[in-house]
């Protein structure tokens, strides 16, 4: 079963919900965490796990070769992304604007191109008892987050049976990299907070999530603070508030220092219990 | 030599642009030749991802010795920069193309 | 014309709401930007008129033209995102994972796939409630977030300025690193970067910083929420040091944030406490950089 958990807007408690609900989970059963904010992921920070693992990802781009070229700036031509600059007689690929759709390599007419994997970023695969973590980090400068979400996921289909729950930490927004990690979920656990850019963005969100047909459902955090829009709203569009997690400074100060809540909290721990119940009824159903 | 400077109109008195990727108009004084032609760069205004390099491949077609801009590239288009052998000045973002000009005669600005 | 940035790396550290309680202290001598096209925010602080308003384009996607297409296929082989699939016994382009890249096209014999053009949002301009001008835009869902929208944006409030002889731009940027917030620093005089004492804070204070520095734009810190971590707050503020980054303000946690944004209202319209105090401090110190 797999669980997205995103957020129209940053700065929710994606990453407080993902890395708490997952070792929640995974002192009584196996479990996934997959770290799909590729740019800037952190849900790592809050888990501690043995490395078992290390893969470099690839893109494929175009790699330029002089004999062959006879300078006919075809190739510049055919790039959409302005990839390829044409100096004269000669070529400049630039491999982080490239999105590899191969125009430039297979329209080539004297062959003077040639689609080679380029490292754009790295897969690691850690683990701690009963709990799977996996973060997969954009190398910087690199711009396509898309294709390593992809290939993130990939992975996890072919190293995981299909009946173990899945997390996925998605990035903030509702952009392509969030189309692409929310793609594959079963269910979308939209985090918000009960304050009006909360309420906003979780509009936002809905939106993305309805038009990819995807089943999702709101964890309010920081349940005490703003107003009750956001209640009212889900009531009112009939969605699923699977859980409410107290806004509780202490909360604030253990995520500062890198720490998970539940322990601490046995609020929280009612609260992971109340979304763990949720996902194992529906899981049966999928 | 020939001096290209990022610019926000067509003439010595406008103000210079001090982005690069995506200036309004690019302007290119032939020193030998005392000419100063102009380039319309607002049509970079369609283009998503890539604004830089395309920007600087459009110096390299005009035959810039020298860049006088504001800010400076980003990183893709400073790549282009150094391939095309073009000698990149910054820190001109708020003075007028003539007063450009000068401040880069008198050594007065930084190479970037 | 003076331009001055908001930004914060991470999400969530109030990067927004200060932006909003710095516009309002300008009242009508500004123009406020919202650059922070995928989320935008201050739009429920400002209470704008939406008086204006434009389709946004950005990249293309290609379309079949069924009437032409004999169906050979080559389309759906050589794309590479796997966005042409058969449907009914036709060729249809899938509009979330097509990326425009125009390959399809170009090699369609019977010229039967043209490039649209892609609405990928739209951007407004709108009379706010201090009397001033705001440009704000909202990214569409699923759109290419690149740093074409946030240009639009800023180019468009830099000739509203230019045209009303005001002197001065303030701009919420999007968080993050990447495309759209260089598209709202470039050009800046200074940046605010708005952080809170979280390892990830710093993380990201550190890496949005990079980008201030690599453009030269002047750059000053407020640490927010100082007070849930001072440990972290004294890390954050060693950095700032070693950086010769102004040290703006540290801002304890209040719940009045929320508070006054579940009003409508920015913090220092909301109240006239101690925070209102330190944020109008914070704001007078940016302005005398200037």
């Amino acid at each position: 079963m797999k669980i997205a958990i995103a957020s129209g807007k940053g700065g929710t408690g994606k990453t407080t919900l993902s890395t708490n609900l997952a070792s929640y989970i995974a002192e009584e059963q196996m479990v996934v965490l997959t770290d799909l904010d590729v740019e800037e992921p952190n849900s790592g920070l809050f888990i501690k796990a043995r490395l078992l693992k290390r893969e470099t990802k690839y893109k494929m781009i175009p790699e330029w070769s002089e004999e062959n070229c006879k300078s006919c700036g075809n190739c510049h031509e055919v790039c959409n992304f302005h990839a390829i600059i044409q100096l004269g007689s000669s070529i400049l690929v630039f491999p982080q604007l490239c999105h590899g759709c191969y125009a430039c390599a297979e329209l080539c007419p004297s062959s003077a191109l040639e689609m080679v994997a380029r490292k754009m970023g790295e897969l690691r695969h850690f683990q701690n008892g009963k709990l799977n973590f996996i973060e997969s980090r954009l190398d910087i400068g690199q711009e396509q987050s898309t294709l390593l979400i992809s290939q993130t996921n990939q992975y996890i289909n072919e190293h995981f049976p299909g009946d173990i729950i899945k997390i996925y930490d998605s990035p903030p927004g509702t952009s392509c990299p969030v189309i692409e990690a929310t793609k594959d979920a079963d269910y979308v656990i939209l985090v918000t907070e009960p304050t009006p850019f909360g309420l906003h963005d979780l509009k936002l969100a809905i939106d993305t999530m309805k038009k990819l047909g995807r089943d999702f459902g709101v964890v309010l955090n920081r349940q005490g603070i703003g107003n009750n829009d956001v209640l009212d709203f889900c009531q009112q569009e009939n969605i699923p508030l699977i859980a409410e997690i107290p806004d509780d400074r202490r909360i604030a100060e253990l995520y500062s220092r890198g720490e998970l809540v539940y322990q601490e909290i046995p609020e929280v721990a009612l609260q992971l219990e109340k979304i763990l119940d949720f996902i194992m009824n529906n899981k049966d159903s999928r | 030599m020939r001096i290209a400077f990022t610019s926000k109109g067509t003439d010595w008195d406008s103000m210079m642009d001090p982005r690069f990727g995506r200036t309004e108009f690019l302007l290119v004084y032939d020193e030998d030749k005392e000419e100063l032609i102009h380039f319309d760069n607002r049509a970079i205004e369609d283009v998503a991802h890539g604004a830089g390099p395309k920007t600087a491949q459009k110096l390299f077609e005009l035959k810039a010795d020298v860049l006088i801009t504001g800010n400076g590239p980003g990183g893709n288009a400073a790549t282009v920069l150094e391939k095309a052998g073009v000698k990149v000045f910054a820190g001109a973002g708020e003075l007028t193309v003539r007063e450009a000009l000068r401040a880069y005669e008198n050594n007065a600005l930084e190479p970037f | 014309m003076k331009e001055i940035v908001v930004i914060s790396g991470k999400g969530g550290t109030g990067k927004t709401s200060l932006a909003a309680s710095f516009a309002c202290l300008e009242g009508r001598d500004v123009v406020v930007a919202d650059c922070d096209v995928d989320a935008a925010d201050m739009h429920l602080l400002m209470q704008p008129d939406f008086n204006k308003r434009e389709d946004f384009y950005s990249g293309e996607l290609a379309k079949i033209n069924q009437d032409e297409c004999i169906r050979c296929g080559n389309c759906a082989d050589i794309c590479r995102f796997n966005a042409i699939s058969i449907i009914d016994s036709e060729y249809i382009v899938d509009p979330l994972d097509c990326e425009g890249c125009g390959y399809c096209a170009r090699i369609c014999t019977s010229h039967a796939i043209g490039n649209e053009k892609l609405n990928a949002g739209e951007w407004f301009l709108s009379s706010i409630k201090t009397g001033s001008l705001m440009v704000h835009a909202r990214l569409g869902i699923g759109a290419d977030n690149s740093g074409k929208l946030v240009a639009k944006v800023k180019k468009e409030a830099r000739e509203i300025a230019k045209r009303n002889g005001i002197g001065l731009i303030i701009i919420d940027g999007p968080p993050g690193i990447g495309c759209p917030v260089i598209s709202s620093i470039t050009g800046a005089n200074f940046a605010v970067l708005v952080t809170e004492p979280t390892i990830s804070g710093l993380h990201d204070l550190k890496r949005a910083y990079e980008l201030v520095k690599k453009f030269n734009i002047r750059a000053g810190c407020i640490i927010n929420k100082s007070d849930l971590n001072t440990r972290t707050t004294e890390i954050i503020e060693d950095f700032l040091k070693a950086e010769d980054i102004l040290h703006i303000s540290n801002l304890p946690y209040d719940e009045i944030f929320t508070e006054s944004m579940t009003y409508g209202q920015a913090v220092i319209e909301y109240t006239n406490n101690d925070m209102t105090g330190m944020i109008k401090d914070s704001w007078h110190k940016i302005k005398q950089i200037l």
